[in-house]
Parts: C-alpha cells; sequence; structure tokens
C-alpha cells in the first residue's frame, strides 16, 4: 500500500495537472503545471533517484515553467484568458480520457506487475554517470548537439526581421 | 518501502491520460504544450519507477536524456507558437490553417 508522503504528492500532481489544462488564465495554468512537474520531481526522490529529482527540478521547473512564463507574457492580454472550445469536443476528451484510464489500469492490474517487490539497495549516481561517460557517451554528445542545435533554431526562429531591416537603414 | 511499483504505474497512467485529453480538447496552443510536458513526464516517471523495482541503472540514464531532449521541444515549440502568433496575432491552432510563409 502507499504511504501518507505518496499520497499528497499525488494529489499534488494529478489536481494541479488537471488545473494546469482548466484554469481560464495562462499564467495561474503555467504556474501549476511547475506544481505537476514538482510533484514529479518528489515521486522521483521516492524513488531513491535524487540525481534524477535534482535535474528534474533544475530543468523542467528552472528553465521550461520560466520560458513558458515570459512567452506567455508576450501574447495579447485577451488571448490569456479567453478559452475557445467546443462542447462536444471536451466530452469527447473526457470519455477518452475515462476509456483510456480504465482500459490502462485494467490491463496493468491483471498484469503479473503487483507481485513485484524489491529489496535491492538504490542505485548510486556515480553508476548513471559511469554509465553516460562510458557506453553511452556517443549519445551523449549527440544530445549536446542537439540542445545546441535547438537553441540556434529556436533564436533564428524567433528573430524578427523587420525590426533588423529598420535598424540597418536607419 | 512500502509504496509498490503498480502505484507509480497508475499515476503515469492518469497523467497520460489527462495529457491526452489537453492534447485532444484544447485549441489554445500553449495550453497543448502544456498537455505534451504532462505526457513527457509520465513516460519519465514509468522510466525511473521500473528503473527502481527491476534494479538497473539504465532506466534512471535514459530519463535523463528524456529530460534533456524535451527541455530542447520545447524551446523549439515555444519559438514556433512565437513566430505563429506574430502572423496571425492568434494562438489558436484552428487559426494556423493556411501555413504561408
Amino acid at each position: 500500500m502507499a504511504d501518507a508522503v505518496f499520497l499528497a504528492i499525488s494529489v499534488l500532481t494529478i489536481g494541479s495537472a488537471i488545473a494546469a489544462l482548466e484554469l481560464r488564465s495562462l499564467i495561474y495554468g503555467s504556474i501549476s503545471l511547475m506544481g505537476t512537474l514538482g510533484g514529479v520531481a518528489g515521486y522521483f526522490l521516492l524513488l531513491d533517484s535524487p540525481f534524477v529529482a535534482m535535474f528534474q527540478i533544475a530543468v523542467y521547473i528552472g528553465s521550461i515553467a520560466v520560458l513558458i512564463l515570459f512567452t506567455v507574457m508576450l501574447v495579447r492580454r485577451q488571448l490569456i484568458f479567453i478559452k475557445v472550445e467546443d462542447k462536444r469536443r471536451r466530452y469527447a476528451g473526457i470519455g477518452l480520457m475515462l476509456i483510456m484510464m480504465m482500459s490502462l489500469g485494467a490491463i496493468i492490474l491483471s498484469s503479473g506487475i503487483k507481485t513485484i517487490q524489491t529489496d535491492a539497495p538504490p542505485v548510486d549516481f556515480r553508476t548513471i554517470g559511469e554509465d553516460f561517460l562510458t557506453y553511452y557517451w556517443p549519445a551523449l554528445i549527440l544530445m549536446a548537439l542537439i540542445l545546441a542545435s535547438s537553441v540556434i533554431g529556436a533564436l533564428t526562429l524567433a528573430r524578427r526581421e523587420d525590426i533588423e531591416n529598420d535598424q540597418r537603414t536607419s | 518501502m512500502t509504496n509498490e511499483l503498480v502505484d507509480f504505474v497508475i499515476i503515469s497512467i492518469a497523467l497520460l491520460a489527462i495529457g491526452i485529453y489537453g492534447v485532444s480538447v484544447k485549441r489554445n496552443a500553449i495550453r497543448m504544450l502544456f498537455a505534451i510536458e504532462i505526457i513527457i513526464n509520465a513516460a519519465n516517471l514509468n522510466l525511473v519507477a521500473f528503473a527502481r523495482y527491476i534494479p538497473n541503472s539504465k532506466g534512471q540514464t535514459f530519463a535523463l536524456f528524456s529530460i534533456a531532449i524535451a527541455a530542447a521541444e520545447v524551446a523549439v515549440g515555444l519559438a514556433l507558437i512565437i513566430v505563429a502568433y506574430r502572423m496571425y496575432k492568434n494562438v489558436d491552432i484552428a487559426e494556423f490553417r493556411s501555413l504561408k510563409g
């Protein structure tokens, strides 16, 4: 059975995930998305993987959530609060969500996953670092290149050519 | 350890279902990005949970890769949303029908 900390983190995570999608204001929505990401970091701590939890907090809450907040602030004010959606589509979406939860839950509960228990000590983060630098080093370098190219791509996409041309002519 | 693997997997399923609801219903591009983030987090939670209960370090390694790639994806996605917003003055994806340069 789950303990109290797990239940508290579950309420925080699921509740703020729903709030992130349903709150009227996009700013409050992005703040509740931070709650979801923080809750998942809490699960990582419960799973004895503090290294992944720290990475999650640094990357998700530290950079992604702040990036989303700044993007929301760049959008016009009326668009932040407006909520256009189809009623029928919404009910269909809720139905899809429930069907998915129930069918996947039934599959998981009927599988043998419940019997899995472990007494093994948690994985040391030194092992993860060793994995990164020995067996997975090509993937690590590729990841660095992907990150660099995505940052360059984002900057190129967000560049404003009209302003640059104005500055050049003046 | 009182928590079982099945608890984490059920939470992960709930997050995945909420994310799929968001992707299929919402029309605001930024909110769809929120939903995609929630789905990615559900996947990471699964990776780390299985890595803990089937004692193995590979799951955590892949979760770290996944988090880094998600950061890149969000940066590009937000830049695309800003470009589309500048063109259409809107973040509603139903307005982005004609992709002209």
